[in-house]
């Protein structure tokens, strides 16, 4: 911390730079690794929720597997809790997070 | 195991096939309703917190979720018992109702696999191995069996939906 010279005057008009953009993030759905699910099941999930290519489905279930998790759609906070729901449904461990 | 013939997803089931269905079904179904216990870690992970660092947020979410999701998931594994004669037999899935067991089979598993401790590096055949060495009787045994057919089953059955 800054020590007996530091300057206490703090500009009240600043905006917190971190909170501003804040708002306007958009959210992510994060689906996260599991030892149960079929790599093929989780493929052919990522294709049937959100319209992806087989070849995109595949590259997130990829992520999922290797990296143990992947953002699989971005967006309003709203929109992204009825994805993480619409995976739960489908058996699939989803988070919602800011991006 | 399931082939697809005519835009149908079509398997012959034996009794002690069926029967072990039904039976693992039955299991989450009340896991789902009377036994319902958001401490059962098979609970968890079928209905996981949405805001896993924020638990009054995933609580609060979970007031306008948890109800429609539960009753999605009774239905799809009522949609197993329902076409699935209990003493075994022919079962013809539409796409539809091929799509309702997938899922079905996927929160059947689910279940077993954390009571079973399944984990990524887990070798079944190994472990299955493991479990008859020790004692061929005990319920380990039985369980791995059942777990690595319903793997084997989800997998024939979307094999034939996408096929």
């Amino acid at each position: 911390m800054g020590g007996m010279t530091a300057p206490q005057v703090v500009p009240v008009e600043t905006p917190d730079i971190e909170e501003v953009p804040a708002a306007d993030r958009p959210w992510v759905t994060v689906v996260w690794n599991d030892p149960v699910n079929l790599m093929s099941y989780v493929t052919w999930v990522f294709q049937k929720l959100f319209g992806y290519n087989r070849e995109k489905a595949e590259s997130l279930m990829l992520d999922v597997h290797h990296k143990g998790k992947a953002i699989v759609s971005s967006g309003m906070r709203e929109r992204m809790e009825y994805d993480a729901s619409r995976l739960h449904g489908y058996g699939l461990w989803a988070t919602v997070d800011r991006s | 195991m399931f082939t697809r013939r005519g835009g149908r997803c079509v398997a012959r089931f034996a009794p002690g096939e069926a029967a072990v269905l039904h039976q693992v079904v039955a299991e989450v179904m009340a896991l789902l309703s009377d036994g319902f216990d958001r401490a059962d870690p098979v609970v968890e992970r079928l209905f996981p917190d949405v805001y896993p660092e924020d638990p009054a947020g995933s609580a609060d979410l979970r007031r306008y979720t948890d109800d429609d999701l539960k009753t999605a998931k009774l239905d799809q594994a009522r949609s197993i018992l329902s076409v699935l004669p209990a003493d075994g037999g022919e079962v013809r899935l539409d796409p539809e109702q091929a799509e309702t067991w997938l899922r079905a089979l996927t929160d059947v598993r689910l279940a077993l696999g954390l009571r079973l401790d399944i984990r990524d590096d887990t070798d079944l055949e190994a472990e299955l191995d493991d479990a008859v060495l020790r004692d061929p009787t005990s319920p380990r045994v039985g369980q791995l069996s059942v777990y690595a057919y319903l793997t084997y089953l989800q997998e024939s059955l979307l094999e034939a939906l996408v096929s």
